[in-house]
């Protein structure tokens, strides 16, 4: 592997890596807000019991986002130096924003909401919540807007052969930012929503065999306690699963809504501004308007020449167009038309320029990896909705108060905690896969602006050695995965201590006969209501 | 708007001060509880002297590596290039010493608790070591050809620079998080931390001193030398006051001390950003790094916004967290208790 392939490897790693941390962090901050001005509102101990244990699983995971952003923030300068000399200026903006507008409100308030909780008011400390976590959707707004600019550059023109901003308010309005965002966010309720319901029901499903709630006659649930258990499984404890059931179940099948219809119109602007990607996405050789469902064959292929062998084994007539369109009779444009079209506009070669390194003078590969787009796109669609159609179902089956008494449903639940992650992942795949060979894609549609793009082969840093890249990927690599399995640990850990391993109190509460959770002293604990 | 590039580079290195300044202690007191040899319950008092903010002075850093991409593009392609495997160390290092923050309370067993310690310290350390080499090196010159790009291989950027910065930045975080202990703790903790500080002081300052030296006799600037001067008597000053018993004023004063040390040497290597050592026509200068005007002037307006808005709620946070900590006030861990089997 060359150094180019390396470093991409390694952004494709980190990045999709990061984004398992961010959906959950985005969506389940939003979601323990909420929590919190619920228990504010109502003054339900069972609120307050949401809040800390999703409280808890949310800062677990938020750490992890946090360790892994640095490393990207870094990466654009370590290994993609000539993107980022050629980006800069237009580029380094978004960035720059997020750091400064969202990233320092997220951390410092999170910080006041961790260890607040008896030093502040507690108003204000429900504000530090909704801080933290509107900054979280700021900042993926503009990240998204960095990102929609390589797939759609606006609000810019070339000089001196570097891409400069003319245009701020077209940057930070793109269209194609204003589609991606919703559709990003709405993935993220996925993320939440599942989230809820698979823990939650593993909870429900425990207390059902262990025998704490029971069903009469008709079905109907009959809440229990756990005496062993105190308040760790008390009837307030079984409020607190079926509550959040209840309300991850409906964040999901919501959020996949608003995927479902954001990613029509993400769609729509595909069609236009990176017509190669959606043929790809579809293996669609020919003009057409249909969407292929499954499709076999070699579409692995690299180049016209096998397009060929593509074989449509089950396609609906009329769809991809009304995906792409609106209607359903525009043809979509094919790979083997457009590759001419963008020889023709963009070149053969690559050029013969230093910058290109060993690409210089070699034939430009249009086509991106079709079998990652096409499949990368199918996956997104089908976890996706395969989680929000079990939501559904999660929904009718727990409508007379608690889960059924089965073993494998409740694995299912679980498992299925992994799918939105799923559909995430593969939608970023495909978005930035299917953008290659280019960083940042031309398309002169929409506002777009022909002269200024590049490609991935002249974005790496030009003597940065294979070596070097290869040391970090590694060390990258590696550290994430014992990471990732640190943070399972943990998190298993706390979704099996229940309640209380959120809430200490609540076993002090079931242990100390004096009541009082820390002794006489009141005013140390004004000192620390928190401590690692 | 000439003066553009030049107000950028003062908010950059602004940034730079904020991020070692408040960063600074807390990158100290992870050395200290992870390489240091405390109880176990003096550990977790240190941790949680920084726990409500270590993470909000961490952005610092974000911000200005994010604000030398935004404003300076060829400053953060070659600089951060060209340090390519120092920095991928320090980023290691940035996630071991984060999570370890987050996760040592939730260790169960002895010996996961002090892997975590382990990362915490050594996290910290490094973090603070590669910090400080990479700005020493941007202050004092890397190999650069006439793209801006590294030549002479992965370990090229390796010399006594890189070295000095390190040890300035390391030893700096070390006394600045005693300092912030005698400030923040009370007990033995506040005590011991205050005796070291004593002792040690001047001797911790000197490679700081040795580096800015470095960089003012390499360029002759009359106001770098008054703001070394500066720094010189916020040291007396901070040395003094410390005597005296006066914690929060001798703490302010060592910071102060930091912030000029810095500032002289930001303002002595003006307006070169970057010094190639291969030709000086290859530097990186304020006027040939930047971004355009118009860039400037939208990330100027934010910053208007922006700075003072972090700075206000930033100084609340450690308005609210101000009470002083005793190894009394910590109460013990809690072991999570699984409820199901
Ligand atoms: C759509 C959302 C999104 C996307 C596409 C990205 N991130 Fe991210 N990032 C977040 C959403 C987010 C977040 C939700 O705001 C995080 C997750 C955990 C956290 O602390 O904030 C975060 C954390 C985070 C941090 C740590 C912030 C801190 O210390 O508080 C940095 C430096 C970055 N990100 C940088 C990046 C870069 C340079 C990306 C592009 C390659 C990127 N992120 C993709
Ligand atoms: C978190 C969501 C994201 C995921 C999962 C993701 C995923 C990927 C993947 C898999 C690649 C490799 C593509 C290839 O080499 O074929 C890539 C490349 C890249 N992405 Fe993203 N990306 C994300 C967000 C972003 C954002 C927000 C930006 C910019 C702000 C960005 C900038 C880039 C750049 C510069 C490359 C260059 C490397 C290349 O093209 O190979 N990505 N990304
Ligand atoms: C009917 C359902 C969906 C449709 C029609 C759809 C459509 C799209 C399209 C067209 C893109 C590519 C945008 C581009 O490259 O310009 C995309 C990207 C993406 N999708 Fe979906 N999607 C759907 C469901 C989902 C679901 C269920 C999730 C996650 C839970 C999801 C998450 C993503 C993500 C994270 C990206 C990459 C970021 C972006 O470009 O927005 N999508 N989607």
């Amino acid at each position: 592997m060359d150094a180019l392939e390396i470093a991409r490897w390694q952004f494709g790693i980190t990045t999709v890596y990061h984004f398992l941390m961010v959906p959950l962090t985005i969506g389940l901050g939003l979601t323990v807000a909420t929590l919190q001005t619920m228990w504010h509102r109502t003054g339900n101990e069972h609120w307050l019991r949401m809040t800390k244990f999703w409280g808890k699983l949310f800062l677990i995971n938020f750490i992890m986002g946090v360790a892994t952003g640095i490393v990207q923030e870094f990466q654009f300068g370590m290994a993609w130096s000539e993107y980022s000399r050629y980006v800069g200026d237009v580029f380094g903006a978004p960035l720059a924003m997020e750091a400064l507008l969202a990233f320092f409100v997220e951390s410092t308030f999170l910080g006041l909401w961790i260890f607040g909780w008896k030093k502040l008011p507690k108003r204000v400390h429900l504000a530090t919540i909704w801080c933290a976590s509107l900054a979280t959707i700021l900042s993926a707004y503009f990240i998204l807007v960095a990102n929609s600019w390589m797939q759609h550059p606006v609000g810019t023109k070339l000089v001196d052969g570097r891409a400069v901003m003319t245009d701020a308010w077209a940057v930070f309005t793109n269209n194609t930012a204003l589609v991606t965002f919703p559709h990003t966010i709405f993935g993220a309720f996925a993320v939440a929503g599942g989230f809820l319901l698979g823990i939650s029901w593993f909870h429900l499903y425990r207390r059902r065999k262990e025998g704490i709630d029971t069903v009469d006659a008709n079905g109907y649930v009959v809440v229990g306690e756990d005496p062993n258990r105190g308040k760790n499984r008390d009837k307030t404890d079984y409020q607190v699963w079926i509550k959040s059931l209840r309300i991850g179940a409906s964040v999901a099948m919501v959020a996949f809504l608003g995927v479902a219809l954001s990613g029509h119109e993400q769609a729509k602007l595909m069609f236009e501004q990176q017509p190669m990607k959606m043929a790809a996405a579809e293996a669609a050789c020919h003009d057409g308007t249909g969407f292929s469902v499954l499709s076999l064959g070699d579409i692995t292929a690299q180049g016209t020449t096998n397009c060929d062998n593509v074989v449509a084994v089950f396609e609906i007539p009329g769809i991809l167009s009304y995906l792409a369109n609106g209607d359903f009779t525009t043809e979509i444009k094919g790979v083997n038309t457009l590759i001419p079209e963008y020889q023709e506009k963009y070149g053969k070669y690559y050029p013969s320029d230093a910058s290109f390194g060993q690409y210089a003078g070699q034939e430009i590969n249009y086509l991106p990896v079709m079998e990652v787009t096409y499949w990368g796109f199918r996956l997104m669609i089908t976890l996706g909705g395969l989680s929000a159609l079990a939501a559904g179902v999660a929904l009718w089956i727990t409508r007379k108060g608690s889960v059924p008494e089965s073993k494998w449903l409740s694995r299912l639940a679980v498992l299925g905690i992994a799918a939105p992650f799923g559909a995430n992942a593969t939608g970023w795949i495909f978005t930035e896969m299917g953008r290659q060979p280019f960083t940042v894609a031309p398309n002169p549609q929409m506002g777009g602006v022909d002269q200024v793009f590049m490609y991935t082969a002249a974005s790496v840093s030009p003597t940065v050695s294979a070596g070097e890249m290869l040391f970090s990927l590694i060390s990258l690599t590696a550290i994430y995965g014992v990471l990732l399995v640190v943070e399972l640990v943990l998190l298993t850990r706390y979704i099996r201590g229940g309640v209380a391993s959120a809430m200490p109190e609540l076993e002090a509460a079931d242990h100390s006969s004096s009541g009082g959770p820390k002794g006489p002293d009141n005013d140390d604990d004004d000192v620390l209501a928190f401590a690692y | 708007m000439d003066w553009l590039p030049t107000l950028w580079f003062v908010v950059i290195a602004l940034l730079w001060c904020g991020y070692l300044f408040l960063e600074g202690f807390d990158l100290g007191v992870g050395m200290l509880i992870g390489l240091g040899r405390s109880t176990e319950k003096r550990k977790r008092l240190l941790l949680n002297t920084i726990g409500p903010v270590w993470d909000g002075n961490e952005v610092w850093l974000l911000t200005a590596g994010g604000a030398t991409f935004a404003a300076f593009p060829h400053w953060y392609a070659s600089l951060f290039s060209a340090l390519y495997i120092p920095l991928t160390i320090v980023l290691v290092a940035l996630i071991f010493r984060a999570v370890a923050i987050e996760y040592r309370g939730k260790a169960i067993t002895a010996a996961t608790r002090k892997a975590w310690d382990l990362a915490l310290g050594l996290g910290s350390l490094v973090a603070a070591f590669g910090v400080g080499a990479m700005l020493a090196l941007t202050t004092l010159g890397l190999p650069l050809n006439e793209n801006g790009d590294r030549i002479g291989g992965a370990f090229a950027w390796l010399n006594w620079h890189a070295i000095l910065g390190g040890v300035a930045v390391v030893a700096f975080c070390w006394i600045h998080a005693l300092a912030f202990l005698r400030l923040k703790t009370d007990g033995a903790v506040r005590h011991e931390a205050g005796k070291l500080v004593g002792r040690w002081l001047p001797v911790a300052i000197l490679p700081l001193v040795a580096w800015a030296l470095l960089v003012l006799l390499d360029n002759d600037s009359g106001i770098a030398w008054a703001v070394m001067g500066l720094a010189v008597i916020a040291l007396a000053a901070s040395m003094i006051s410390g005597r005296a018993g006066r914690e929060g004023v001798s703490f302010i004063a060592l910071g102060v001390t930091l912030l000029a040390g810095v500032a002289a040497i930001f303002t002595a290597a003006y307006p070169v950003v970057l010094p190639s050592t291969i030709d000086p026509a290859f530097d990186l200068t304020v006027a040939n790094a930047s971004s355009t005007a118009y860039t400037l002037k939208l990330m100027s307006i934010v910053a208007a916004f922006g700075v003072p808005m972090v700075l206000a709620y930033q100084a609340w946070s450690y308005w609210v967290f101000r009470k002083r900590l005793r190894e009394e006030h910590i109460p013990d861990t809690h072991r999570v208790v699984s409820i199901i089997k």
